[in-house]
């Protein structure tokens, strides 16, 4: 017989025990950490949002000054590198102003959604029965009318378009398919054999759910949130391209720069190049994020690689 | 699958109201009184306007004017517009319009966006793959009217191989720019898609398979392969109908056509009421009715589906 050491059973002995136990979450971070893509889009995603908090770090024109129509659709000259709009403002200024309406609509948004339609998604999967009925039913009302069209006839109701009431319209349109696929994952998990064994230990259906259950179901979630964000973005551009977007005078938005600079796209296309580049790069950004995030924890996935 | 089918359109029945009562309640309580909209400066007599509010309900509960108007939907009459038209000489007007579109886009990323994932995941890595892949990151991230944009000025304004804006009547030809220009970010998604599937059914025991008893690698790739990996572009595709129908505002609003999401926008900014609920009814239908051929249509492509029913 030979001898213990070199057979398999020699591995279980060699486990170090005192080591931190690994979770999903630690061994997704490894698969994330070795990909540029992650870092690209990680360093992108943070440049966008420190330009989102403190526009004034990057131009020294106060929000909506420095325009004069004089300049009307001027090029680039010195201290304004993009040159100037119709109205003759300076579109770097634009570009770094805009930058908080886009990038708060999207993370307002993305958070409500993704807060709200997990615990709707959690709540039905989990408890199943007529409350599983009732939400559904719920979610396939709101799902059943697209985002924009919905956010259209919503808005026009509303008085003041504040970023908070442009996320919220968004949100209340798109958080079924969050519920969905929570619900979905909440299902599966629940027949899993931890929670059975959490069953028989006597512990809380309740505490059950929020300990085993949500923790375990949130990978679909945090990867449909993710690309949610670039989606949502561009949802408020599309809004504010229809003229139905950030209401007020002082609010700077690309989408509406966008719209603005159609009508003179065949004089000089660069305004509606530079706006239209920078929504561009920050959905990109969030896109590439959700594409290594997904990759990352879906195990399969990791595999295939 | 009778059976499955019945079941479904059951459950479309409460969606349906849902959704349209939930139109109806956001734009009924629109501000402003749209009788007083209709006569300008000089109020007309008050029985003047007592017969307009009968005449639309306006002066009964809400509840009631919603099931009114429901009522009326659903036996074909979906009433007048406040300047006296009525709603269903718009939809007549604005919907096969945008049913071109929407087919000519669906036909246009159906088979572009299969053709080209199926070609990106067969050689996955190599060259064709990678630029596929940027390409429909950038396609995704570019909004939709700024494409609009660029295409309309490269190929209409700048080469004039296509009208700039479509003529009232929107015939198939001219409208192939503006449905590229719908479906553009579709065809990025199905493009993914596909390849994802692709790439992971050539993978699969049941290809391995097929390799081995000898079949001839395009019978491999054709019944094996791609069947397999159409389940998922097909959900997609249907889930689409729907926001193509809804894509089309923007699009229809670059290049000045006359089909729904211009008019339902148009609608919108005027508060004409019954035409924007009439029209998002019709909608939801579309949505509802186009989910449900998914779900069939899913059966009928995966038979372990079909079966487990």
């Amino acid at each position: 017989m030979a001898d213990v050491s070199e057979t398999p059973v020699a591995a279980i002995d060699n486990i170090d025990e005192t080591e931190k136990p690994r979770s999903s979450f630690s061994d997704a971070w490894d698969a994330m950490r070795s990909r540029p893509m992650f870092w690209v889009s990680t360093v992108l995603i943070l440049v966008i949002l420190v330009v989102a908090l403190f526009p004034s770090w990057f131009t020294s024109v106060a929000p909506n000054r420095g325009c004069d129509l004089p300049d009307s659709n001027g090029g680039p000259e010195a201290g304004h590198i993009f040159g100037f709009t119709r109205q003759g403002c300076d579109i770097y200024a634009r570009i770094i102003f805009g930058t908080q309406a886009s990038v708060t609509v999207g993370l307002l948004a993305t958070l409500i959604v993704t807060i709200f339609g997990s615990i709707v998604g959690a709540v039905a999967g989990f408890y199943g029965g007529l409350v599983d009925g009732v939400l559904s039913r719920l979610g396939d009302i709101f799902f059943a009318i697209p985002t924009i069209l919905g956010a259209i006839v919503l808005i026009s109701v509303l008085p003041d378009r504040t970023p908070i009431v442009i996320s919220l319209v968004i949100a209340l349109f798109a958080w079924p398919q969050i519920a969905r696929i929570m619900r979905g994952a909440v299902l599966s998990a629940k027949s899993a054999d931890y929670v059975m064994a959490s069953t028989a230990l006597g512990v809380s259906r309740f505490r059950i759910l929020i300990r085993h259950i949500i923790p375990n179901s949130l990978a679909p979630v945090i990867v449909v949130a993710t690309t949610s964000l670039g989606t949502f973005i561009v949802a408020e551009a599309t809004l504010s391209f229809l003229g139905i977007g950030l209401s007020g005078n002082s609010v700077m938005s690309w989408g509406a720069d966008i719209a603005q600079a159609r009508s003179s796209i065949q004089t000089a296309p660069m305004v509606l190049f530079y706006p239209a580049a920078a929504l561009s790069v920050t959905v990109l950004s969030f896109l590439m994020l959700g594409d290594v995030v997904r990759d990352a924890l879906d195990p399969q996935a990791r595999a295939r690689r | 699958m009778l059976w499955y089918i019945g079941r479904r359109l059951l459950q479309l029945i409460p969606v349906f109201f849902g959704a349209t009562f939930l139109i109806y309640f956001m734009v009924f309580s629109l501000p402003g009184d749209p009788i007083a909209a209709l006569f300008g400066e000089r109020p007309p007599p008050d029985s003047v306007i007592q017969a307009i509010r009968e005449q639309y309900h306006l002066d009964e509960p809400f509840l009631v004017q919603y099931f009114h108007y429901v009522g009326g939907i659903l036996t074909g009459d979906f009433g007048l517009t406040y300047s006296g038209r009525p709603v269903i000489d718009l939809l007549v007007q604005a919907f096969p319009i945008t049913f071109r579109l929407a087919m000519l886009a669906l036909l246009f990323e159906a088979v572009a966006g299969i053709a080209v994932g199926l070609f990106a995941g067969l050689r996955k890595g190599k060259l064709f793959d990678a630029s596929a892949l940027v390409v429909s990151l950038l396609l995704i991230s570019v909004p939709t009217f700024v494409i609009g944009f660029i295409l309309q000025y490269v190929f209409s304004i700048q080469l004039g191989l296509f009208r700039t804006t479509v003529s009232s009547g929107a015939p198939w030809n001219e409208l192939v720019l503006p449905a590229i220009v719908l479906a553009s970010v579709s065809f990025a998604y199905i493009v993914r898609l596909t390849r994802a599937s692709v790439a992971d059914n050539l993978g699969a025991d049941f290809v391995r398979t097929a390799t081995a008893k000898g079949l001839p690698r395009r019978r491999v790739v054709t019944v094996h392969v791609l069947r397999n990996s159409l389940v998922p572009v097909v959900t997609f595709l249907g889930v689409d109908v729907g926001s193509l129908m809804v894509g089309a505002v923007v699009t229809e609003g670059i290049f000045n056509i006359n089909g729904v999401g211009g008019t339902v926008f148009k609608a919108v900014q005027v508060g004409e009421g019954p035409t924007v609920v009439s029209f998002v009814a019709v909608m939801v239908i579309i949505y509802m009715l186009a989910n449900l051929l998914v779900d069939v249509l899913y059966a009928a492509l995966d038979p372990r589906i079909r079966l487990a029913k």
